[in-house]
């Protein structure tokens, strides 16, 4: 197991190199660092020598991939590529374009993004499956094709309606919590009510659908059969035999997103104002602030390589069938 | 079924617990009924160290913290100079070359240098800070902290120990050099360095000592180092010298660049472990003025809280005609502020904003597009009041004229609308003629601005000197004035200019081929798509086609620059209430290309360049008013803008706010403000009752529905498997 968490790293390194080259070529195919200067020195009276002087003081005077003035090792080294990437290897994500340490900037705004993701995430994960298997149990009936229609409907709305709604509905028209907000420690809970709502239902209908597909796979199988065949009840042969067969495409889909929490919600964070990670990298790419945007793209294919570790790791616990070597 | 109902019980208990508060009140229930002004931003602002913040969304903060030394009269219009923390208005002398003092009225050419002696108060008190905390020796207690004793420290108000000291003439001094400092990026710091004597080479100094600096030292102590222009004269008076005249150096006097910052602060700041905790000046301000930050989260809120040092300030005692009749003097004469405390909501998106506005959790507003018509109602005379929803709520609305411009520019250089010689020249002006009449801004502003516009006649904003109203204030080229108001001319005349310009019926006449203009844009959203169609439609008037050529900022930045542009669409807030900071738009040596200044239409008017030459160094009065109506019809004849619009700013206002004139020149307006917390605390319970019967119904409704559900669900349990493979 050690072996292979090892091996995995390794891999993830090109894997690291390779997304922080293309986010760092497209990033600058979009913007010149004069371009980023121009942005953080204001629209008025911003003369070129002030832009030099930003530029220099952030490393951006320098050639972006290959420094031809230098010699040796040094032509790709004294590089920005070189210089802004290096240190993120070691989670020194140095400072935004505003001064600020992006590192605690992303401490601070994990918590909250965390708030909403992981409760939508358990508490969606349960009702899903509950509701998946239910319409299993009452496949061919008229529960199990209505439950289909309705899944298809709530998919096929755009997620921003149910916030738009929600908000109208719960907060505006009926005044029972608040339209948006944000409160650390015990306050949080009325802020995230409705956010977390939203998030479950807003998600249910491919989730459900997802999940239906997968017992009904299951079903079928021989073990099944045999579960029925000694006499248990359809309720222990789904919730207990069919549930745990099904687990490994549960988990291939669900584990890998657990790292991913940490990063948010665009929509719904900007929506109910909540200060998490996803408007943290938003409001990076509106003000072009690449020092941000670098560290939140090689975050996130990070947690997504931890998320994927992870999803080996859990198949070995589901099935013991399973070595990784 | 049992543990169910519990669950409502309790669900219920602790909802009522909540008694007397509103459930969907954002608000800790503690702060009820409090003296506290609830208003809303929704960009993050970048700086609010006053030697780089600039922005509107950073100076609403930096406005209330920082005190410059002198103010806008809050209610005097055209905008007024006021003391601060002078005890009055300098007084500026001139001296020629030998430092012999001239006369007021001596020609600008005469004069060498300007000089400025500013005295302050004595008297005034910064903020509470740790800064002046001092230790038993008497030096900056938390000026050389380690990383250990540093551990608990996350925020400034984790220092246990903080203190005041009086504001002081070097603390003014201590600023105008930051503006010079080698690792701040003043905005006006190239301007500046024109005017102030001795700043550029001042730069030089810092920069040289910075560099010979240790690398662990990042405190470059600015007291050490002597600016020549400006001088201390005795604790409470500074000097500061002018190269030649600049009236206009007195309007920076009131902006936040040139407010105290004591050097205490700055040691305090330049600590690296403070700074890689993210506590910095840049981030919590330390100031004279009647707030100070007390919680800057500006991904979610940020607090201003009464300082309680601040010096005494009256509230005006007069104003203009109506201000009576309008509330603004019912407390005239009290002292100043009268909130106590000011949170600033971070909200990103427009509907929650404008929800909660009519919910009574923020106390005022601006207007959407898309809550336009739910909000304002247009009366007969085109006069625009709240609608009956808005004032059944005592909402009310306030208007103002932006001393700002959005306007169309056409490049110079470009040999179609500006022509590269003479008979060009005068075949371009025409046509820059033809379609200005031919685009009807009174239409745009009705139907993309929901009437919130002026449609401008010049450069210049109303309000501000040099703008004149009615008939002499028309534009001929475009306006003729008819019923005792400005008429635009029919489009035939406009067809008959671009005849006259070369392009009959917009056909070159040479080339026999359609006139085909270019019209550059920043990118789009789906929105502004009907805009430019509408703009379109205004160049098909004159059969000119018109190419939208849409990209990002910066490459629209990049054309501009570069002259690569053909006509474009630009606006200008103004920094001053000056013509000067309008009319320089179109000085030639500020044109983009080659000087890179901002005149980005790139004119260049020899006999408009004199007069402004001539303009900026005039005193106000009739002779600087007729340069400036010869410069406005240069101006107009030759039209390089199409003169656009000036935005009106719509806000609405609850009725417990108070004493509020809007605009957008004084921005320490919030000490002026007043609220009735009691009545927006009733008002809030009224508005805001829990409606309840909505959720029962739903949760009946699932009940039901899953009735049958668990009923077959049981059923099947108990049934074998027999009989239900025999019921198939």
């Amino acid at each position: 197991m050690l072996n292979y968490i090892f091996r995995r790293i390794l891999y993830a390194i090109p894997i690291l190199i390779g997304v922080n080259l293309i986010t760092f070529a497209l990033f600058f195919v979009v913007n010149t660092p004069d371009d980023m200067a121009r942005m953080q020195l204001g629209i008025k009276y911003v003369t070129p020598e002030a832009i030099e002087k930003w530029k220099m003081e952030r490393g951006y005077n320098k050639s972006l991939f290959i420094n031809l003035e230098k010699d040796g090792f040094d032509k790709l080294t004294d590089t920005i590529f070189f210089e802004k990437s290096i240190t993120m290897f070691v989670f020194n994500f140095g400072k935004a374009d505003d001064g600020r340490d992006i590192t605690q900037e992303i401490k601070s705004r994990m918590l909250p993004s965390l708030a909403i993701a992981l409760p939508v995430f358990v508490l969606g994960l349960m009702v899903y499956i509950s509701i998946a298997l239910l319409m299993v149990f009452f496949r061919t009936t008229y529960i199990d094709f209505w439950g289909v229609v309705i899944c298809v409907g709530v998919m096929s709305i755009s997620s921003l309606f149910y916030i738009i709604a929600g908000q109208f509905l719960i907060s505006k028209l009926w005044h029972l919590v608040p339209i948006s907000g944000y409160e650390g420690g015990v306050d949080a809970g009325k802020f995230l009510l409705l956010p977390v709502v939203i998030g479950i239902v807003a998600s249910a209908g491919a989730n459900i659908r997802w999940y239906r597909t997968i017992f009904l796979e299951e079903m079928n199988k021989e073990y099944v059969r045999t579960a029925r065949a000694k006499g248990l009840s359809e309720r222990l042969v789904l919730f207990k035999h069919v549930l745990k067969n099904a687990m490994i495409p549960i988990l291939t889909g669900a584990v890998v997103v657990v790292p991913l929490l940490f990063l948010g919600s665009l929509l719904v964070e900007s929506f109910f104002g909540i200060p998490g990670l996803g408007s943290y990298t938003i409001d990076a790419i509106n003000s072009q602030d690449f020092a941000i945007v670098r560290a939140m793209v090689f975050l996130g294919s990070v947690l997504y390589i931890i998320g994927l570790v992870l999803t080996d790791i859990s198949y070995t616990i589901v099935d013991p069938r399973i070595r990784i070597l | 079924m049992r543990r169910f109902c519990l669950g409502i019980v309790l669900t219920a208990l602790l909802l009522s617990a909540c008694g007397g508060h509103n459930w969907n009140s954002p608000y800790p229930a503690a702060d009820s009924g409090k003296n506290i002004l609830y208003s809303v931003f929704s960009e993050r602002p970048k700086h609010l160290d006053p030697v780089q913040s600039y922005s509107s969304n950073e100076i609403q903060f930096t406005a209330q913290i920082y005190e410059p030394p002198l103010q806008y009269h809050y209610l005097k219009r055209p905008f007024e100079l006021i003391p601060l923390t002078v005890r009055k208005l300098p007084v500026v002398k001139y001296f020629d070359r030998a430092g012999k003092l001239l006369p007021n009225d001596v020609d600008a050419d005469q004069i060498d240098y300007s000089v400025y002696d500013i005295s302050i108060k004595p008297g005034i008190l910064f903020q509470p800070h740790p800064a002046f905390a001092k230790n038993e020796s008497g030096n900056g207690m938390y000026h050389d902290l380690s990383a250990q004793a540093l551990a608990t420290i996350f925020k400034l108000t984790d220092f246990p120990q903080t203190a005041t000291r009086e504001l002081i003439a070097e603390d003014y001094i201590y600023q105008i050099k930051r503006l010079a400092h080698p690792k701040l990026h003043s905005p006006i710091y190239e301007l500046m360095a024109d005017y102030i004597v001795g700043l550029r080479d001042y730069a030089k100094v810092l920069s040289q000592a910075q560099q010979i600096q240790p690398d662990q030292q990042t405190y470059l102590d600015l007291r050490e180092y002597a600016l020549e222009g400006v001088e201390l004269i005795d604790r409470y008076t500074y000097r500061i010298t002018i190269k030649g005249k600049y009236p206009q150096f007195i309007y920076w006097l009131a902006m936040p660049f040139f407010a105290p910052i004591p050097w205490e602060a700055d040691v305090f700041y330049s600590q690296p472990e403070l700074i890689r905790k993210n506590i910095t000046l840049d981030w919590y301000p330390v100031g004279t003025g009647p707030y100070m930050l007390t919680e800057n989260d500006p991904n979610l809120r940020m607090i201003l809280e009464k300082n309680p040092h601040f010096h005494k300030e009256f509230y005006p005692t007069e104003g203009m005609p109506g201000d009576e009749d309008n509330g603004l003097l019912i407390d005239a004469g009290k002292e100043l502020p009268f909130i106590d405390k000011i949170v600033f909501t971070r909200e990103k998106e427009s509907i929650p904003r404008w929800n909660k506005f009519l919910q009574g959790y923020y106390d005022a507003t601006g207007i959407g597009s898309d809550s336009f018509d739910q909000a304002v109602q247009m009366a007969g005379q085109g006069e625009a009041t709240v609608t009956e929803e808005m004032a059944a709520q005592g909402i009310r609305l306030e208007t103002t004229v932006a001393v700002s411009t959005y306007y169309i520019g056409f490049n110079m250089l470009d040999p179609v609308v500006g022509g590269s010689n003479e008979r060009q020249r005068e075949s371009a002006r025409k046509l820059r003629q033809a379609i200005s009449i031919a685009v009807d801004y009174e239409e745009f502003i009705s139907i993309f601005a929901n009437g919130r516009g002026l449609p401008a006649q010049g450069p210049i904003a109303p309000g501000i000197e040099g703008y004149r109203d009615g008939n002499e204030g028309i534009n001929p080229v475009v306006y003729e004035w008819v019923n005792e108001q400005p008429q635009r001319k029919s489009i035939d005349i406009a067809k008959k200019l671009l005849a006259e310009a070369g392009y009959p019926n917009g056909i070159d006449r040479k080339t026999g081929a359609p006139l085909i203009l270019h019209f550059d844009v920043t990118a789009r959203s789906s929105e502004d798509r009907s805009k430019l169609d509408w703009m379109r439609k205004q160049f098909q008037k004159l059969n000119i086609q018109l190419i939208v050529r849409s990209t990002d900022y910066n490459r629209f930045q990049d054309k501009i620059r570069k002259g690569n542009a053909q006509i474009f669409e630009w606006g200008w807030n103004a920094d001053y209430p000056d013509p000067e900071n309008f009319l320089f738009l179109l000085y030639g040596p500020q044109r983009k290309v080659g000087n890179n200044g901002e005149n980005a239409a790139n004119y260049d008017n020899k006999e408009y360049n004199q007069l402004f030459e001539q303009m900026k160094d005039l005193e106000k009065g009739a002779r600087r008013q007729k340069i400036i109506d010869r410069m406005l019809m240069i101006l107009r004849q030759d039209a390089p803008w199409l003169w656009g619009y000036h935005p009106k700013d719509y806000g609405l206002y609850h009725s417990w706010y108070q004493n509020v004139k809007p605009n957008r020149i004084s921005n320490n307006n919030l000490k002026y403000f007043k609220i009735d917390a009691n009545f927006r605390e009733k008002q809030r319970l009224a508005w805001n009752e829990p409606i309840l019967w909505p959720m029962g119904l739903i949760l009946m409704l699932l009940i039901i529905s899953f009735m049958p559900v668990i009923n077959t669900f049981y059923r099947r349990e108990r049934s074998t498997a027999i009989r239900r493979e025999l019921s198939k």
